[in-house]
């Protein structure tokens, strides 16, 4: 599904600045896998969904979506096979537009827009028809501006977004993090019940390990650009926040993650 | 010579008419300004641009129909410029509409051979005219013929078919493009070629705005653009500070931005008649844009000072 092929990306190169984000990444998904993403700040998971998704390029290595090589597709065209939520309430949909505009603009992702209507009647039911299970009333405000809505419900309509044409993988960037704990939990239950319904491939980086550990088949845990700790299938299964910290010590202590933070 | 009232409402109808041809030009600063939350100022080059095309085609003997689509085309020639300056070549909007603005007076000049063409009423057919106005009012012709009555058509005309295309996907992508860059690049719309795509529709009626301004008053001139984008952005906070309450859709928003140009020539008048020195029309112009400008910030530093205030209130509770 998505192979991402030593993939080494390195900010602010040659200054003092200098920041390898990530250092000769591989990871690969199977079709439907729902990987968790943990790590702290700037040990490169952001970084690698917005290499993913193409809002930053790499300096090295591949990544692949099924077959095809998207390393060097622009933003825009690897929209057909990613849908996004980002962890800022205000930067998946667009505040002036109206929630049925908004829909209407990720019902048509990765397609060319001529000139037939923007929204149509037809759509506008099918609209409904997904709103009404979020539970949060949007069905009856179509027609009102996004900019009106909580945080909480831009979030759940991003999500219902990037989700309405279906993604071969859809991206989430600490999509919660913004939110009020109750808030935060709706989206979190919003999110499991569109992922399971559509067998979604997803990434979700979090910085919550409870959710990490609740929820999906993979935990992948980041640390100076690299993954340390990879648990997947039964063991992730009887994984707890224990075992996790527990882990990420041995590995600290074996020395790999020492190398990584010695490397100049 | 005491101050005449009569002066005032004589000279009425001929703002209006101003304001109107104005108006076609504040609704291209509308879509840079507005719908794609750009500042560009293309907008005086190309105001000439279009009066220069329309001028040299219809003295060289062609149809006014087709000089007037070509000022069109040479203002979205211009737009597409400081897209190319924008998009591929990196720089700033701002920096690429005031290149694109510069080159642009060389390129007038190519294109006219002078600084001033005169095009007369009484060896041409034009579709607007000065004359008209006053053939009008005092009778000679029917009201059709007043430029008020023609200008009108063209706008309604204009905002129809804006108000279609906004509402189609290619439209919706330019403002996505304008409304979150974020979201639309998400949802896989190539936001670089909607930029251009709104800075040469922008830019377009620019054109085409300079060139009925042309018909009307006679002639082109090199300066005729200069502070236009200022005149354009002074239209478009004007319709919305008098009529934003109440006109909530997006035609009648590009109706209000005309409303506001039309305001604007008023006031310009008025402030003629009260014979103040003309000079100082574009200090005072600035002033009143600023100002406008200003009312969203001091709104948002007056709520967050007043939500500070309540804090206060409640931390001494």
């Amino acid at each position: 599904m998505l192979k991402i092929n030593n993939v080494s990306k390195t900010f602010n190169r040659n200054t003092a600045n200098e920041k390898k984000a990530l250092i000769d990444l591989s990871l690969s998904l199977q079709d439907g896998d729902f990987v968790t993403v943990i790590g702290g700040n700037g040990s490169g998971k952001s970084t690698m969904l917005n290499a993913v998704a193409g809002v930053i390029s790499v300096d090295a290595g591949k990544i692949y979506v099924d077959a095809d090589d998207v390393t060097r597709l622009p933003e825009y065209k690897r929209a057909p096979y990613v849908g996004r939520v980002f962890q800022n309430p205000m930067m998946g949909t667009a505040a002036d537009m109206m929630i049925e505009e908004n829909l209407a603009l990720a019902y048509r992702r990765g397609e060319r827009r001529g000139l037939s209507w923007g929204v149509t009647k037809a759509e506008r039911d099918i609209y409904r028809e997904h709103l009404e299970p979020l539970k949060l009333g949007l069905e009856d405000r179509l027609s009102d501006k996004t900019g009106t809505l909580s945080g909480g419900q831009r979030q759940a309509l991003t999500l219902l977004m990037a989700t309405l044409k279906k993604p071969k993988l859809l991206l989430l960037d600490e999509h919660t993090a913004a939110l009020d704990p109750k808030t935060a939990k709706t989206v979190l239950e919003i999110t499991e019940r569109i992922v399971e319904r559509d067998n979604l491939t997803t990434l979700m980086v979090t910085h919550n390990m409870r959710d990490a550990i609740a929820l999906g088949n993979r935990l992948v845990m980041f640390y100076e650009g690299s993954i340390v700790i990879d648990v997947a299938g039964e063991d992730k299964k009887q994984l707890t926040v224990e075992k996790l910290l527990q882990m990420f010590d041995s590995v600290s202590e074996s020395g790999a993650v020492e190398d990584s933070l010695l490397l100049p | 010579m005491p101050l005449s009232l009569f002066n005032l409402v004589d000279q009425l109808p001929g703002s209006v008419a101003q304001g109107l041809i104005w108006g076609i030009m504040a609704i291209g600063v509308y879509i840079t300004f507005r719908v794609l939350d750009i500042a560009d100022l293309t907008v005086d080059g190309s105001f000439c641009t279009g009066g220069a095309v329309f001028v040299i085609l219809l003295t060289n003997g062609q149809n006014i129909w087709l000089a007037l689509a070509c000022s069109l085309l040479a203002g979205m020639l211009a737009g597409l410029a400081t897209g190319i300056f924008h998009v591929f070549f990196g720089i700033s909007t701002i920096l690429a509409g005031i290149l694109t603005q510069f080159a642009l007076w060389a390129v007038n000049l190519l294109i006219m051979g002078r600084p001033n063409v005169a095009i007369s009423v009484n060896n041409y057919n034009l579709i607007v005219s000065l004359r008209y106005l006053q053939e009008v009012i005092k009778g000679e012709k029917p009201f059709y013929w007043s430029p008020i009555f023609t200008v009108g058509i063209f706008i309604l005309l204009i905002i129809g078919i804006l108000y279609w295309y906004f509402g189609t996907e290619s439209g919706m992508s330019i403002r996505a493009t304008g409304a979150n860059i974020n979201m639309a690049k998400a949802q896989g719309i190539n936001t670089s070629f909607n930029i251009v795509l709104g800075l040469m529709i922008a830019n377009g009626l620019v054109a085409l705005s300079g060139a009925i301004l042309t018909q009307y008053q006679g002639f082109a001139d090199i300066n005729m653009g200069r502070g236009a984008v200022v005149i354009g952005l002074a239209a478009v906070i004007i319709g919305e500070a008098l009529f934003s309450r109440i006109f909530k859709n997006f035609a009648l928003r590009l109706l209000s931005t005309v409303l506001g140009a039309v305001v604007y020539y008023i006031v310009i008048q008025t402030i003629l008649w009260l014979r103040l020195d003309p000079n100082y029309l574009k200090l005072l112009t600035a002033l009143v844009v600023a100002v406008f400008l200003a009312v969203p910030h001091w709104k948002g530093k007056l709520s967050i000072l007043t939500s500070r205030q309540k804090e206060g209130d409640n931390a001494q509770d």
